[in-house]
């Protein structure tokens, strides 16, 4: 022990007198607007201690001149003391185990200055920030602000104090854990009871039905004999049983939407049973769409639902992989690490499709919070939805900007439901070529013998049970080891490494380590060959100290799982030396029908794979629907909207997402066309992203999401019918066409279908409304089979997430029933997208598509406090024919602008597309028989605002026919009239509503706010 | 098309060019990759379509010494989180390159980038690229020692932010890369971009010699200060510098994001306003004059490169 303190030192930078501390300024901002706490002056330090044996020479050399800025930092060597006028400290280091990025950069650059080779997978420096506080905060404020502002107890190690009472440094000490040893748990004449309460004990989160078969497999005389040729035991393995918990979790094997479903409908008293809600309804109708494709010579649908990501083609080179996840529950406890997971997380499944190696081309994010300004008593174990907000925007920058993925699309969705489990969506583009060294990219062959290999980070204990405590609900227990820590910078050496191991012909097939980590990978990719031998004790880990159970199902992130030919080890292992990235060669594949695992030579488990993948017994549910009590608010009819506007403008879920967008780097690859905000000003909010595939030719793919869950409140199908019609007409907004309107066209779509439910399992006594939840997501299913046959348009992957509650202090926060569509689909000439914005004065506006009495669930209403009853419903024939005259009216290039219609109606919109550039407009409303209001603020689907030069107008008018309402004309005065029978009900200057939208709650909350612009110099 | 373009530029040592010097007049760029670096692609598409042959290399080859620098004409380091950025953006790429031998005889690469300078080749740092010149010392390289005398450091604004400014670039400035070349409209997506001169005598130093050669520019033309046209809050509201030779540019915007007129946010109305204008992008001008620049230098003085090499 003492020779261990000699080698411990600790180098402290601090900022040169006159240096801003912009780190120190925020804190003490931060602590007085969010906690109302006066700081005073905030000094920030960042610390590095180091276990490594150094002389005083070399220390001082590797602080002054690796670690610390010359121009920027003074170097304090193993003191930690406070400055003059500083009178109390907040010390955050890390807990035992978790990723330090930080301090292994500065083992890097050790090992650079040493020039010696320094094991980088064992931590020898230790990274921290001091912050010093001018104020004698009283120790809980003290607390309140590490705990609330700078760190997260799951993760952070907090001390604080009064300087004048000594700093105390805390180092973390990983490891010494528990030995390597496998136990055996006894099934055998369990009671019911007892085998729920050890299935609740150990996290299994598998049903009594579950634990039943699980015990009927290992009491089987069949079993009992295998088992005893390969050496174990008669009682499961707590491996074993791990193993069959995160396999059959509800994360990985998605047994509600296998379910049978008994739905009754007593508005109709329709009742049917329905054989699998994957099957009927998003499967199938997908096989429908691929036989009508493939009837009009549109072969491109290569591979859906049988992969980590969805595969369409582009062209004969190359296809277009994409796949859309979502990542609650772990940024529901600590939303950085949750969202960076997430994003890093999704990334792999495409990453590893078929072989793997496809090259990432952007990511979107769509996230569901509570209310950022909630300012009342949250739950025990609950997070204020402002720091879930900022923490998962956080995770998703550095997720997204460091990994030089560009973020080119999201939607950030408010409601007080969410502030339970927010929802945090992930996306993923990336191209693959149709061939890696003469075989076919997107195959996922496997022989017996092939080699296991471990690709990336190493094995620790974070992300135990992720799978199968995402398929639980979240109370204020949450395990701290489900949470799991980022590392871009190792996935991106890996995600390097995987390109190059691909092309060379390196690689037979890959996966990803995500939930249930080993023992999902290796166990669906064992599914292929037949089976495989898994030896544990050759996995690295990050320090000693985990179990045989432990290392096969952590989630450990940064991990793929390669299969590697036994004659290409030695090139590939070469390749990974070079680009240091850590190869581990684990087991190997067989054809004998077994899962096998060893430690140590020891058989830890023995497993029948086709017990494993389809011995879970089917599940039955109960569902029904009854339409739910509404009606329309009498609201007072006004004779100027121009307030209205404005207030719909800052409201939250309207106003702009600037601050939010510009952190994402969504140009990186330089290849972004359509970014999220466009114009001159920089301002001008888009209906979707189009991004060019590379530099020497013009195609591209345009990508949008639909998400209306309020919409959700009235009815589902509506909802999911309305939210796939949003995510379509975006795309068409921007230039895209519909699917298989002429033969051999080859324009693919790719749709991934993302449902966040509240639990949805009918019980008495814990989940009384448990039959309506699910017949609300039966009703969005049926929904979404009717959407992708009426424009043949199909789901190339997806996910569902089912236990979307937080309960605690005896009280549930359930999210809405809430489906995502993200949307792909290809633009063949990025030259021709369309931008929303105004481009030219006297342009003439016209409103496309047909406008109803449907203010049901509108942002209008909710200004008023009202939910209404007439929820928009989608003509999916009308709407298709509008769509293929706008892509017509296009490809003649017609169209100057286009936005689509949605939250706030039309005369949001009408502002919105005044915001590029500072046009106005002057309007005139048809006298119909709709009101006012209706007119102006409906949110009526498959519906466009679009501008048509005035050389034009007759062809496009000739074309569209009494589908396009011309309303008037683009001004160049910036002030936006619209008038209605005479008289004017909008009248505002572009300029204003501008700082309006601009300077709203989510940029306010973010802080960036500007009483004019933030645009750039050539605005104007 | 789509894959092969991008992986044809990822060439790896056994493809890689291994003749001695352009006997063929092909102006070779090398541009460095991994370990976070993420900004190779478009780097490398932005010296093809200038007319150079462009070879990515991972800097282990380099370093290893798979792949000599002296192959190539122009030594180019990309944008990204070299290393995640945890210590400083750059900071540990330019401690590998000071410190981490490459040979026997104590040479870093280091050693390799100053003759390559030395014998009249050139450097491009861009974003990450160029704060890792910075901290080498590379820029602006004013004592010739190769000391760091600057920094880049956290925005004013504590964030990072993708969005698109304007450049002018000073008159006074003489290198080959900004040749032409008066105003520029880029992105910058940086967090860490702030230039920071740590005395008067520095800040006089640079402007004398003209190696502030970027300026973030206001609506006037003028160099400002402000948010967000300023985007990080620069001494000397500077966004990029040369070394005194001219040789060694580096700057935080991103002109390789900037090669299709389609990458401007504003592009949609300006063709409006003029169909006819060009399709490519204001960026690609750079690379286009320093290939150019290399092309003439190596039809006109051949053998003068060779004789160049004083080290």
């Amino acid at each position: 022990m003492a020779e261990l303190e000699n080698t411990t030192h600790t180098i402290q930078l601090t900022l040169k007198p006159g240096q801003h501390d912009g780190d120190g300024q925020r804190v003490a901002e931060a602590a007085a607007r969010h906690l109302g706490l006066a700081t005073g002056r905030v000094r920030s330090a960042a610390l590095y201690t180091v276990r490594y044996p150094l002389n005083e020479n070399q220390l001082s050399d590797f602080a002054t001149r690796c670690l610390a800025d010359p121009v920027l930092h003074d170097v304090r060597l193993n003191e930690l003391t406070g400055a003059e006028g500083y009178t109390t400290y907040i010390l955050v280091a890390r807990r035992p185990g978790v990723t330090d990025d930080e301090g292994t950069s500065a083992q890097n650059a050790l090992a650079d200055i040493l020039n010696e080779p320094l094991d980088v997978h064992t931590q020898h420096i230790f990274s921290k920030k001091l912050y010093l506080l001018e104020n004698d905060l009283p120790e809980t404020d003290l607390r309140r602000i590490a705990e609330e502002l700078l760190g997260n107890k799951l993760i952070n190690w907090l001390e604080v104090g009064r300087v004048a009472d000594g700093i105390r440094d805390y180092t973390p000490r990983p490891g010494g854990g528990a030995e390597a040893i496998t136990e055996v748990v006894s099934l055998t004449g369990l009671s019911d009871a007892a085998l729920l309460q050890l299935s609740k004990d150990n996290i299994y989160a598998l049903n009594l039905e579950e634990m039943r078969a699980v015990r009927d497999y290992f009491a089987a005389t069949e079993t009992q004999e295998e088992r005893k040729a390969a050496g174990l035991p008669t009682d499961p393995t707590d491996c074993e049983l791990e193993i069959i918990a995160q396999t059959w979790s509800e994360h990985c094997k998605h047994k509600e939407f296998a379910a049978v479903i008994n739905y009754k409908n007593t508005e109709t008293g329709e009742e049917k049973q329905i054989d699998s809600l994957f099957k009927t309804y998003i499967k199938n109708a997908t096989s429908e769409v691929d036989r009508q494709l493939r009837a009009n010579g549109n072969d491109w649908l290569i591979k859906v639902f049988s992969d980590n990501a969805g595969a369409v083609r582009i062209n004969s080179d190359s296809l277009f992989v994409w796949k859309v996840e979502t990542h609650n529950s772990p940024s529901a406890i600590d939303p950085y690490g949750g969202a960076i997971t997430g994003i890093l997380g999704n990334n792999r499944d495409p990453l590893a499709t078929g072989i793997g190696g496809a090259r990432l081309l952007f990511n979107t994010n769509v996230l569901c919070f509570g209310n950022p300004e909630f300012d009342g008593q949250l739950l025990t174990g609950q997070l204020h939805p402002r720091r879930i907000l900022e923490g998962v925007r956080k995770g998703i920058e550095d997720g997204g900007n460091k990994s030089g993925v560009p973020t080119v699309n999201g939607a950030i969705v408010f409601d007080d439901r969410y502030a339970g489990k927010p929802l945090v969506y992930c996306g993923t583009g990336a191209v693959m070529p149709m061939q890696f060294a003469g075989l076919d990219s997107w195959e996922k062959k496997i022989d017996a013998g092939d080699r296991i290999i471990m690709a990336g980070g190493r094995v620790g204990k974070d992300g135990i049970h992720g799978a199968t405590f995402s398929s639980i609900e979240l109370d204020e227990t949450a395990p701290a080891t489900a949470v799991q820590i980022g590392s871009p910078i190792t996935q991106k050496l890996a995600m390097d490494f995987l390109l190059l191991a691909a092309r060379r012909g390196l690689l037979k097939c890959s996966t990803d380590n995500g939930a249930g980590g080993l023992s999902s990978s290796v166990g669906e990719l064992a599914g292929i060959s037949g089976g495989a031998v898994v030896e544990l004790e050759r996995v690295p880990l990050k320090y000693p100290g985990l179990r045989p159970w432990e290392i096969f199902v952590s989630e450990s992130q940064e991990r793929f799982t390669l299969v590697v030919e036994p004659g290409k080890m030695a090139e590939i292992t070469a390749l990974g030396q070079e680009m240091e990235v850590e190869l581990t060669d684990i087991g190997y594949f067989t054809a004998d029908g077994f899962l096998d695992v060893r430690f140590d030579g020891a058989p830890v488990a023995h497993l029948n794979m086709e017990f494993l993948h389809e011995g879970v017994p089917r599940k039955i549910l109960e569902a029904e629907w009854a339409k739910p009590v509404a009606a329309e608010p009498e609201i007072p009819t006004a004779t100027d909207y121009t307030e209205t506007l404005t207030q719909l403008l800052g409201s939250l879920n309207i106003c702009s997402r600037e601050s939010v967008i510009r952190q994402y780097d969504h140009e990186v690859k330089g290849r972004t066309i359509v970014k999220p905000l466009m114009g001159a000003t920089g301002q001008a909010p888009q209906d979707a992203a189009v991004v060019r595939f590379n530099f020497e030719s013009w195609e591209g793919v345009a990508v949008s999401n639909g998400i209306l869950p309020r919409y959700g409140d009235l009815d589902a199908y509506d909802m999911s019918a309305g939210s796939f019609d949003e995510a379509v007409r975006q795309i068409i907004a921007v230039g895209g066409k519909l699917p298989n309107l002429t033969p051999g066209d080859g324009i693919f779509w790719s749709v991934n279908d993302n449902f966040c439910v509240p639990d949805s399992v009918y019980d008495p006594a814990s989940n009384p409304d448990g039959k309506q939840k699910l017949a609300k997501l039966v009703r969005m299913c049926e929904a979404l089979r009717d959407a992708t046959a009426a424009y043949c348009i199909p789901l190339t992957s997806g996910k569902d997430s089912m236990k979307n509650d937080f309960k605690a202090d005896g009280v549930k926060i359930s999210v809405p029933p809430t489906v995502l569509y993200s949307v792909t689909a290809k633009i063949e000439d990025v030259r021709r997208a369309i931008t929303s914005d105004f481009k030219q004065a006297d342009d003439v506006v016209y409103l496309l598509g047909e406008t109803h009495d449907e203010l049901g669930g509108s942002e209008f209403y909710a200004l008023h406090g009202q939910l209404g009853a007439n929820v928009p419903k989608v003509d999916f024939a009308k709407a298709k024919a509008l769509y293929t005259l706008i892509g017509q009216a296009n490809d003649q290039g017609l169209i100057q602008s286009c936005h689509d219609l949605s939250d706030g109606g039309l005369a949001v919109a009408l502002a919105e597309t005044t915001f590029g550039y500072g046009y106005g407009a002057v309007v005139e409303l048809p006298e119909t028989s709709l009101p006012l209001a209706t007119q102006l603020f409906s949110e009526s689907h498959s519906r466009f605002l679009t501008t048509v030069a005035p050389e034009d107008v007759v062809a496009f008018e000739q074309m569209l026919g009494d589908r396009a309402t011309r309303l008037g004309r683009v001004t160049a005065d910036g002030e936006l009239t619209v008038r209605h029978a005479g008289k004017t009900v909008i009248s505002a200057n572009t300029a204003a509503l501008r700082a309006v939208w601009t300077n709203g709650p989510v940029n306010h909350l973010l802080g960036v706010v500007s009483n004019d612009n933030l645009s750039h110099s050539n605005s104007l | 098309m789509v894959q092969d373009s991008a992986q044809g530029a990822h060439k790896v040592q056994s493809e890689a060019q291994t003749d001695a010097a352009n006997v063929d007049g092909t102006v070779r760029a090398l541009i460095l990759t991994g370990f976070g670096i993420n900004c190779e692609e478009e780097f490398a598409a932005a010296y093809r379509l200038a007319g150079a042959e462009a070879t990515i290399v991972h800097l282990n080859q380099v370093l290893y010494g798979q792949v000599s620098i002296h192959d190539f004409d122009v030594l180019n380091f990309p944008g990204g989180f070299s290393f995640g950025d945890d210590l400083g953006s750059g900071v540990v790429l330019a401690n590998k390159l000071r410190y981490r031998q490459t040979s026997a005889d104590g040479r870093t690469l280091l050693d390799d980038i100053k003759q390559f300078i030395a014998n009249g080749k050139f450097v491009l740092g861009i974003c990450n690229g160029f704060q890792v010149l910075v901290k080498l010392g590379l820029l602006p390289n004013m004592g010739g020692d190769v000391t760091p005398e600057v920094t880049l450091t956290h925005n004013a604004s504590g964030r990072y932010e993708d969005r698109w400014v304007t450049l002018r670039v000073n008159p006074a400035s003489r290198t080959p890369f900004l040749k032409g070349i008066d105003k520029l409209e880029v992105p910058v997506r940086h967090g860490e971009g702030r230039l920071v001169v740590p005395d008067d005598a520095t800040r006089a130093a640079i402007e004398a010699a003209g190696l502030n050669c970027l300026s973030y520019i206001d609506a006037n033309g003028d160099g400002t200060s402000e948010y967000p046209l300023n985007p990080n809050g620069a001494d000397l509201n500077c966004a990029g510098l040369t070394d005194p030779t001219g040789q060694v540019f580096g700057l935080m915007p991103h002109p390789e994001a900037f090669l299709a007129a389609y990458n401007h946010p504003d592009w949609a109305r300006r063709r409006r306003q003029n169909p006819q204008a060009t399709e490519e992008g204001e960026g690609l001008q750079i690379f286009k004059n320093i290939v150019a620049h290399i092309a003439q230098k190596h039809t006109t003085a051949a053998p003068a490169v060779q004789l160049a090499n004083q080290h």
